[in-house]
């Protein structure tokens, strides 16, 4: 009953898949832009939360904290100062900017860290959290999914019920009237971008603790998060949890019926799908409530 | 300017590239008046609205809100100083609730107090907003949305409402309601601007109108001594005006 392991695993990856994409959901969502350096932000976080475990605070929870308050910063000023002044000017000059910051980042990486793999150490990433005689389920996992609800229900209380939520949804619902009723947009668009570079660190805090990571990952979870974000429906959070799931399973699935190597493969014929039969996702912005 | 004046706008020439928009154009708007700003299509109203509201910068010439120079500065600057835009076309937040655009208009941080007094008070004046208040704005009707724009733009509590095309593709009994609310509003205390292109409706609700064409204001004046003939003359680019 191998298969009953491999369906838990995926739908728990799914998970840690959904907090890779939703950052980038919520970016495209509000303004319209593909994040290319979406997945080394991911990865600067990871590094940026190794380095504090390791060195500084040895905690890997009270690392996370700083790294969260370090990638909203960072993710402040890559918009404020470098894809707001480019946004006027149609889409192609955010998305070149975007993808010059993901080169410099994994450069400096690259050059602070060397070409290394690493990985956070923590308690969890090899005891499982319990096991029967038909699956076990590991306590990473296991956390990695528990955390990406939290983080989904929390951004979504955010958009939902705040005055800042608010004012991001109308600047992505309509930017004009946005501005008319007040909303500094570019302001508004600096801080979701914030926000998206908090879930970003989490990944990035998950990610390390799951996996191993190099400076040079950063594309394979860009990648992730395009197939998360494409199969969910650009914008909208559910979507992502969603699209993180099927891309999970559809991976580990296909690991399980035609072996490991054809696990990539398998996530990505079913993006093809989805892509074929609906291209605007599974749930879009369009169709959100 | 007197102190009667909310707005004053001063020989604003605003250009678009090479493309002159708006010559010389200047107007007073008295507190507590309705004023009509009215022009076909291209007279550049629209133009006018966005110089007031900052997203167009002008060339030269000046706006001065209360006394202070507004123009050049960013919108969302202007509209905390208690100036209000209904827009054309209603342009709301479609995929919002009804509630949430109405929140979405006092948005401002010192808008924000009394939320449910001025919740009550809109749904007062168009009680239509209080049954649809947790619809999603894109459900409402043509005429529903223009009083959520309206709705909406009056939340914030703004000194100056400025309505652009309020009549625009909405059946006739509607425009009727929606102008007798307008006058409600206004004999509250709120200055408002009616920018039209129905021409004998906001003639009759304005006290003050100015008539625009090709970018110049071509005729001013109260409504009751303006002449039908000439104010249609002034629209359509006729006799005199043919010039310009």
């Amino acid at each position: 009953m191998e298969i009953i392991q491999s369906v838990l695993n995926g739908l728990l990856l799914g998970g840690l898949y959904a907090v890779i994409g939703i950052g980038m959901s919520l970016i495209f969502g509000v303004m319209g832009l593909t994040n290319l350096a979406h997945g080394d932000l991911i990865i600067v976080g990871a590094f940026v939360c190794m380095t504090l475990t390791a060195q500084l605070v040895g905690s890997v929870w009270a690392a996370i904290v700083i790294t969260v308050v370090i990638m909203a910063a960072i993710g402040f000023f890559i918009q404020g100062f470098l894809i707001n002044r480019v946004l006027d000017k149609g889409a192609e000059p955010a998305l070149l900017t975007t993808f010059g910051v993901s080169i410099c980042l994994s450069n400096t990486l690259l050059l602070f860290f060397g070409a290394d793999a690493r990985s956070i150490s923590s308690s969890f990433a090899t005891a499982n959290a319990f096991s029967t005689n038909l699956f076990s389920v590991s306590s990473v996992y296991l956390l990695d999914f528990f955390i990406a609800i939290c983080v989904i229900a929390v951004l979504h209380c955010i958009l939902q019920y705040t005055y800042f939520g608010r004012s991001v949804r109308a600047a992505s619902d309509n930017i004009h009237a946005a501005e008319l009723m007040g909303v500094d947009t570019k302001k508004v668009f600096s801080y979701a971008m914030a926000l998206a570079m908090v879930s970003a660190a989490i990944a990035g805090l998950l990610v390390g603790m799951t996996f191993i990571f190099y400076p040079s990952t950063g594309t394979q979870y860009l990648i992730i998060a395009f197939g998360v974000v494409v199969i969910g429906g650009m914008g909208s959070l559910l979507g992502t949890l969603l699209g993180g799931i099927i891309l999970g399973l559809a991976q580990l699935l296909g690991a399980y019926f035609w072996g490991s190597g054809y696990q990539l493969l398998a996530g990505y014929l079913v993006l093809l799908l989805i892509l074929t039969v609906k291209p605007e996702g599974l749930l879009s912005i369009a169709s959100r409530k | 300017m007197t102190s009667k004046d909310l707005l004053e706008i001063n020989n604003l020439n605003v250009h678009y590239g090479e493309l002159q928009a708006l010559h010389d154009i200047s107007l007073k708007i008295r507190r507590n008046s309705i004023v009509s700003i009215i022009g076909s299509n291209g007279a550049g109203k629209s133009t006018l609205l966005n110089t007031i509201l900052g997203i167009n910068k002008p060339t030269s010439g000046s706006v001065l809100f209360l006394g202070d120079k507004i123009d050049g500065m960013q919108t969302n600057r202007i509209v905390a100083k208690g100036v209000s835009l209904s827009p054309e076309g209603s342009s709301i937040f479609q995929k919002m609730t009804v509630k949430e655009n109405l929140l979405m208009g006092a948005y401002l941080p010192h808008t924000r107090v009394n939320t449910a007094a001025k919740l009550e008070k809109v749904y007062r004046l168009f009680p239509v907003l209080k049954e649809k208040a947790g619809q999603q704005a894109s459900y409402l009707s043509g005429g529903q949305r223009q009083m959520l724009a309206i709705a909406r733009a009056i939340m914030s509590e703004p000194k100056l409402l400025f309505c652009d095309e309020i009549s625009l593709g909405l059946a006739p009994i509607i425009i009727q309601d929606i102008y007798s609310t307008i006058k409600e509003i206004n004999e509250e205390g709120l200055t408002i601007v009616l920018v039209e292109q129905d021409v004998r409706r906001s003639l009759k609700y304005s006290h003050y109108s100015y008539v625009m064409l090709k970018g110049r204001i071509v005729l001013e004046g109260k409504p009751s001594e303006l002449l039908e003939g000439e104010v249609q003359d002034a629209y359509f680019g006729l006799n005199k005006y043919i010039k310009c």
